[in-house]
Order: C-alpha cells, then structure tokens, then sequence
C-alpha cells in the first residue's frame, strides 16, 4: 500500500515533447511508471520514445487510454489552463511540477479542480514516488527504497536529502510527496498525513515544513488530535532574517507570523519528534518504529 | 498572521506586517507609481508629481500654491517616523525638505525621488486592501474606518474595526459586497457609496496588475465630504511579469541592494546575511537548512543563494562572484544535491569561475546525486576535493570560516 499512487497508477503527461517534460517522461518510464499517453497540441497521432501516444487534448487521451493521474510541464503562462483541463476530463490526480504560476490564476485553478472532485498536488513541487511501484515527478527514484516511512514536504532537494539519509540508513518509504511551496497549492500537509495514517503500510511520518505561513501549526493540531502514527518534523529556516523572502513562495518571516520557533514549539506540543537537523531524522524514525 | 481565514470568522493578522505576508518574489510599486495605477481605475487620487531635484521639488510646489507635502518615495515602511515625510508652506521650504529627503537613507535604501503633492484638508481616516490570502486561497479585502496607522497594529489593539471579505474568484466582486464594506467604514450613504466605488475600482486594479498587494492607506475623507485616496502601495508577483512587462518596467532597481539586483539578473536568488559563511545551495529548502546547519555548529551564514533547479555552468560563476565581492566572507560552501540540477555542471562552473578569479578564501565542496562521479573527476582533476555528507561539510566551512574556534 501507499499514498495516492501505486502500480496501478495510469500516467499521462501534458508537455511531453518540451524539454522538461520529455526528460522525465523517460525517466519515469524508465523508474517502470505506466505512462499511457502524452498531450501536447498539434501533435496528437505522433509517439513519444515509439512507445507513448501522444494526443492533442486531455480528454481525448483520458478517452483513450483510461488515464486516472496526470502530470505537468507545461510553461508558466499555459499551467493553470493545464490543471483545470485535466480535472475537467475525469483526472483525479494532477500533479503539477511547473513553478512560476501566478497565484491569482492559483485562486481560480484550486476552486475549480476541487469542484471537478479531482486533487491537485503543486504547483511548483517535485511531484511524488511510491518506491518501487511509481513516480509520478522529478524525485530521483534511485535514492528512494520501499518500506514504511511516509514523507511529506514543501521543498524539493531538502527532501531529496532526508530521503537520501533514510534510504542509507534501511529506512525505506511508503510513498514521499513534494506538496510545492507556493502561497496557493492544491494539497496540503493535512491532506498528506491523512492518508499516510489510514494507509497500512506507513508506520512512522516524517514532515519537512518551512517559515511562513501557518500550515505547520495546522498540521500539527492535526497529528495532536487525528493521527495514532508518530510524526517528526523538521523547519528549514531558522536563521531566516525577519521580513525577508527566501526564494520559495511559502519561505517568509515576519515578526511572530509563521517563525521556525513557533513551528517547532507546535511540534513539540502535539507531541511530535523534532529533528533539529536533517541528520537526526533518521534516529527519530528508528526509536519510532 | 491570516491564520485560520474564513467566511465570517476572520481573526486579524497578529504581528505581521500585511504587505510582507505576500509570499514570492514580487515587484514593489512606489507611491507614485501606485497612485498612477489607481488612477487609471478612476480612483480618487489628489494631483502630485515626482522630483529627483530639489530645484524640482520647488517648481512643482511653486505650481501648485499653497501648502504642499514631500514624501519620499522608497521601499519601506514607517516613512513618516524616519522623517521622510514633510509638510512645506513655501516653495522654498519644500526645496529645503527636498534637499534634506533626498540624501536621506531609510531603512537602509537610498532616497532618490520625493513625490510633491498639494497638502490636503483631512476630517477622517480609513483604511483599504485587498490580498492574496494563502489559507484561504483567495483575494481578501480588509477594511478599517481606523485608517492612517499601521493596519497591524489596528487588528492588535481593536480587531473589531478591521472587516474582511474574502473575493470569489469565479464571480470577483461585487457591489453588494463593496457597499457592505462601504458602510463599514462610513454611515453617511454618500460617503459610503463613493467608498464602494473605490473598493470595486481597487478590486479591478488588483487584478489587471496581477498584484498580490493593493492597499490605500489613509482613505481620507476631506472636511467638503469627498472620499480620497491619500496614499497608493502595490506589489505584485513576480510570475505575472511575463505577461504585464508594463509592471516589470515599474521596478526600481536603485531601491534595491546591488548584489540582489546582479543576482536577480542571473536567475539566482540571493539574499545578504552579515555572517562569513558564504552558501551556495540548490533548492530554497535546501539552502535554508544549510543556513540553519551552519549557525548550529557555531557559524555565521553570509547569505541565501538559491542558484535554483536546473542550473548551467554560468550560473554557478555568477554566484560565485557575486558571493566572493562580500568581504566579510571567510569561507564557501556549495551544498548540491543533484535531481535535475546536474552536479557536473556546478563543477565546470567552479572550475570556470576561479580560472577567471582566483579565489582569497577556502572553499568546501559538497555534492551528490546526477553526474556525481564525473563532478568529481572533474573537481579533482583541478585540485579541489569533493564531499558527499552535508553535515561533515557544513562543519568543515564554519571550522574554515572562523579559523577553528567555533564548536
């Protein structure tokens, strides 16, 4: 079992002849993901990598090919049009990896794919892997391992490095999920423990949260008041200076609004493990087992 | 901290400065630049020009006759009490406070251009905005009759005077919706329309600029009744620059410290710090833990440098020559976990950049992951050594960087 996508998981992807999309198409492909279809517009008929047929609307390659997920690399200006014409023909998962969406078209985009049923993970993330059955993104699939430590994270290489440190020291993952770290993302941490706590094989959580915002505090109320499974989580920027941006959306501080100490302190109060570095998750998650 | 926000339970933000709540990159307006924007959406606004000279300034306020006010145009808060802001009763005068302005740094930006503008009569003060709020996920109105102060502070000491009204974004807003907000802020029905007025006008002014801040602060009401914005302030995301260049033209890059502007123009984000811990780090999350890592073992990080996802050689010589012109740094450290940024790319870079310029402080390399073993090779190849653990490398740079005397 896992969270979201499994071997079971049919993938389209939308921009697979850009150059981002068509390389990690193939590195999906090759990570063994069932990638079905690929959209691009004016394309449709031809295939990708002689294998993959490419369509020239979303819902024609869902009507062809039974496409359930889907994935995005279209340019910045052609993305929130991307999301909601995949929820629009009966996607129900849309991942969307491209960063740079502007957050009023994000207002739009996050009502408009909740009423269509479907959910939305990014913009702006690295998507997410079941190892050994999935990815669905950009996480390298070779510093994954399957076992059962759930992940769950706003920013990219740093889970990337947790991932690394747990895969080295035998922690395998259930499944591990980029949730992005724009100001307006379809799939919050809530929505990712969650699942992790109804999903069998996750034992243990970990949790990479950042400055800003107050999505930590809220998660954590959730693991206070919802979750048996443990939890550890860890804040990136804590020496952030106040009133400065640190290049992620989410990333920002501003006097007591979303600082790394009352993130932390939420942690502690829901009872959560709190790594102080990267390097410590991996004893938390082992005393945890 | 618009924590919590919703329809009819909406606590105030706490301490935050609400234009700094906006999250992202994004372009800061003057108030000039702002109250021209308004403007052109039929908002009230009383005439004023710019100045960069005081000789300028004088001319203006000349044209104009009678009281004016000078107000310097910068990217920071808290103008009046710096003294940025002063009222001149003689063209002279406002030569003099313009002289006297326009030298002056506040909050460590330069003052280069004041806004004259006529002094006008105020009988009551409020206070207008519309943000992207993240919990939410909407455009949120906030309105207050206490206008004239810091919007924080009103949500701290009466929270009941702040009203706010969260955009639909299918529908945008509507005139029942402004006048609701209309006679929050007056109880006379003129005042309270022309309010409405100005609220939809700002509501299509905040879309059309692709902002994620529109405020007015002081919406005045003049001693004749009329409703008056006195004061303009705009942000905008810096993802919708693609599409409006007219607001990229707006940036003002001399209200901006040097090394971001360079940094911006090569891709990379950067941020300086006073510590001497030069980081060069792939990923915001990343980076900002590398930050955290290195104040834990006893250093000083000099900066945030995220040189992003997939990065060339040529970013990785900008960053490093935009790090090493910070004399306080004692020591660099690149920290890259290759997933689409390639690890042997950020080595050529290296490479490249200390042919062109000799480096004068110890470096500490670390990366693993994409193209880890020919990065290596080449790192080697030209005498620099490689390490693949963050947390060994992160202490070697603040043991470097403080000649071994922290922890």
């Amino acid at each position: 079992m896992s969270i979201f996508i499994d071997s079971e998981t049919t993938l389209l992807v939308q921009g697979i002849t850009g150059r981002d999309g068509s390389f990690h198409a193939k590195q999906m492909l090759e990570y063994g993901t069932r990638v079905v279809a690929g959209v691009t517009p004016g394309k449709g008929g031809q295939r990708f990598e002689s294998s993959v047929p490419i369509f020239d609307t979303v819902a024609d390659a869902v009507d062809k090919t039974g496409a359930n997920t889907s994935v995005i690399y279209v340019p910045p200006p052609f993305a929130a049009d991307a999301m909601m014409e995949a929820a629009a023909a009966g996607i129900r998962l849309v991942v969307c990896i491209t960063e740079g969406v502007p957050v009023l078209d994000m207002t739009r985009v996050y009502m408009y794919v909740k009423e269509k049923g479907a959910r939305l993970i990014g913009p702006n993330c690295p998507g997410l892997i079941t190892p050994g059955e999935s990815k669905v993104g950009i996480i390298p699939g070779r510093i994954c391992t399957p076992g059962p430590v759930g992940v769950v994270s706003r920013s990219g290489t740093l889970t990337y490095e947790i991932v690394y440190q747990l895969t080295r020291a035998g922690l395998g993952q259930s499944t591990c999920v980029g949730i992005g770290g724009d100001p307006i993302n379809g799939t919050n941490f809530i929505d990712c423990l969650d699942a992790f706590e109804k999903d069998p094989k996750t034992k243990v959580v970990c949790m990479m949260g950042e400055i800003g915002g107050s999505d930590e505090q809220d998660a954590a109320d959730f693991v206070r008041d919802h979750m048996t499974k443990p939890v550890v989580g860890f804040i990136a920027g804590q020496t952030a200076p106040p009133g400065r941006r640190m290049g992620h959306a989410g990333a920002i501080i501003s006097g007591s609004a979303g600082t790394a100490a009352e993130k932390i302190q939420a942690f502690k109060d829901a009872g959560m493990g709190v790594a102080q570095r990267p390097i410590d998750f991996t004893a938390l998650v082992k005393e945890r087992m | 901290m618009l924590r919590n926000l919703a329809v009819g339970r909406l606590p105030p933000p706490a301490s935050a400065s609400l234009s700094s709540l906006n999250n992202g990159a994004f372009v800061n307006t003057h108030e000039y630049q702002a109250k021209e924007i308004f403007r052109k959406a039929g908002i009230p606004i009383p005439p004023g020009e710019v100045a960069s000279t005081p000789e300028e300034a004088e001319r203006i306020a000349r044209r104009f006759g009678g009281t004016v006010v000078i107000k310097a145009q910068v990217h920071a808060g808290g103008r009046g009490k710096a003294g940025g802001v002063k009222l001149a009763k003689t063209p002279d005068e406002a030569r003099e406070f313009a002289s006297t302005i326009l030298g002056m740094r506040i909050k460590d930006l330069p003052v280069l251009k004041v806004l004259v503008t006529p002094a006008a009569d105020i009988a009551t003060e409020a206070y207008a905005g519309i943000i992207v709020d993240r919990a939410s996920k909407r455009a949120v109105f906030m309105v207050s009759p206490a206008g004239g102060i810091d919007i924080e502070d009103v949500a701290a000491s009466t929270p009941d005077k702040i009203m706010k009204l969260p955009v639909d974004p299918r529908y945008g807003v509507q005139p029942f919706e402004a006048m609701r907000m209309g006679f929050f802020l007056y109880k006379d029905a003129k005042q309270a329309r022309a309010a409405a007025k100005i609220l939809m006008q700002l509501y299509q002014a905040f879309q059309s600029s692709g902002a994620s801040l529109a405020e007015i602060n002081p919406l005045v009401t003049t001693p004749a009744g009329e409703v008056v914005a006195l004061d303009a302030k705009m942000v905008v995301d810096d993802n919708e620059l693609v599409r409006r260049t007219e607001i990229e033209e707006l940036r003002d890059e001399s209200a901006e410290a040097p090394s971001e502007v360079d940094a911006r123009k090569a891709n990379l984000t950067f941020i300086k710090l006073d510590g001497n811990v030069g980081c060069i780090v792939n990923g915001a999350g990343l980076a900002m833990a590398t930050m955290d890592l290195v104040k834990y073992y006893g250093g000083e990080p000099a900066n945030f440098l995220d040189i992003g996802g997939s990065s060339n050689p040529e970013k990785v010589v900008s960053a490093l020559r935009i790090i090493t012109a910070d004399p306080n740094v004692k020591a660099i450290l690149f920290n890259i976990f290759g997933g689409i940024t390639r690890t042997d790319d950020v080595a050529n870079g290296i490479v490249t950049a200390t042919r062109q310029n000799p480096l004068r402080v110890p470096i500490v390399i670390r990366l693993t992951g994409t193209n880890e073993e020919i990065a290596v090779k080449i790192l080697e190849e030209n005498g620099f050594t490689a390490m693949t653990d963050m947390d060994e490398a992160v202490q070697k740079a603040v043991q470097l960087a403080t000649g071994g005397k922290a922890a």
